[in-house]
């Protein structure tokens, strides 16, 4: 029983979810700078 | 702080690749199951790293109880969000193992149906914290937190208490393990470990930062364009 390809699949797998959930991190920390950006800029005017 | 994280990033990828390489060329193959077997040095990491933050999310929230602290809220949310992602890898690559040596991708035995049933506990705790906006979600989740923490050791040890498929635990079971393969265990154990803590921290930032946003927002719509308080 050799089994490469389940180890492939298995190792890649394990990155995939760990990487997809550090991109929603990311995206999430985007989306908050941008809201910061609109807070500030809110505050100036008033 | 800030400047520690870059230096104990770069720190963690040299770990995760050494332990990456330790698994798939260092550890010696497995007489029966061969390579498959290597599954292991992520599948078993991965759910004690998972048991350890749901241990984090349990103190935390039980200081959060006790003392309504707004950290320990914070870091039981983190931990348990954390946590699950990694018993999620736990999940997915337990079944990729058993597929060449079991012949079947799952079996309702105790030690997979109770992970199963504890990440379910912890997804529900996390749906919880994100739809419900209630003043009492906080203390309502850390009670939840208590009951799935208790479950940890039940996960653990069900193979002691249950006849089983899956096989014996190899720290504090009566399993047996290559000082080999045992050490590459505990290397990528390490690995994960601070993975994790790294993770962890990045989403202790985002959420504080979240709350501090909200609060602005909160505190924005209660002045008039004049910047008066309605």
């Amino acid at each position: 029983m050799s089994g490469n390809p389940y180890l492939f699949a298995a190792y890649a797998v394990t990155w995939l979810i760990h990487i997809t959930y550090l991109g929603t991190i990311l995206r999430r920390y985007r989306h908050l700078k941008r809201e910061i950006e609109q807070l500030r800029r809110s505050g100036l005017k008033s | 702080m800030k400047k520690a994280f870059p230096i104990l990033g770069v720190l963690t990828a040299i770990l995760l690749i050494w332990a990456l390489y330790q698994a798939l060329v260092g550890a010696p193959t497995e007489q029966t199951m061969g390579n498959v077997q290597r599954i292991f040095y992520y599948h078993v990491p991965s759910a004690l790293v998972g048991f350890m933050l749901f241990f984090v999310n349990f103190g935390a929230s039980v200081l959060y109880l006790i003392k309504r602290n707004p950290v320990a809220d914070i870091v039981a949310l983190v931990a348990a969000e954390v946590g699950v992602v990694f018993l999620t890898v736990n999940l997915v690559t337990g079944p990729i193992w058993a597929r060449p040596v079991w012949g079947i991708w799952w079996t309702w035995d105790m030690r997979l149906t109770s992970t199963l049933v504890l990440w379910l506990i912890y997804v529900s705790y996390l749906f919880l914290r994100r739809f419900s906006s209630s003043g009492e979600t906080p203390a309502l989740a850390a009670a939840l937190a208590v009951l799935g923490a208790l479950c940890v050791p039940f996960v653990y040890f069900s193979i002691w208490f249950f006849r089983t498929q899956h096989p014996q635990p190899v720290m504090g079971g009566g399993g047996s393990i290559d000082p080999r393969m045992l050490h590459v265990l505990l290397l990528n154990w390490l690995a994960f470990s601070f993975f994790a803590f790294l993770v962890c921290w990045s989403r202790y930032r985002l959420e504080t930062l979240q709350r501090a946003v909200d609060q602005a927002h909160a505190l924005e719509s209660l002045l008039d364009p004049s910047g008066s308080v309605r």
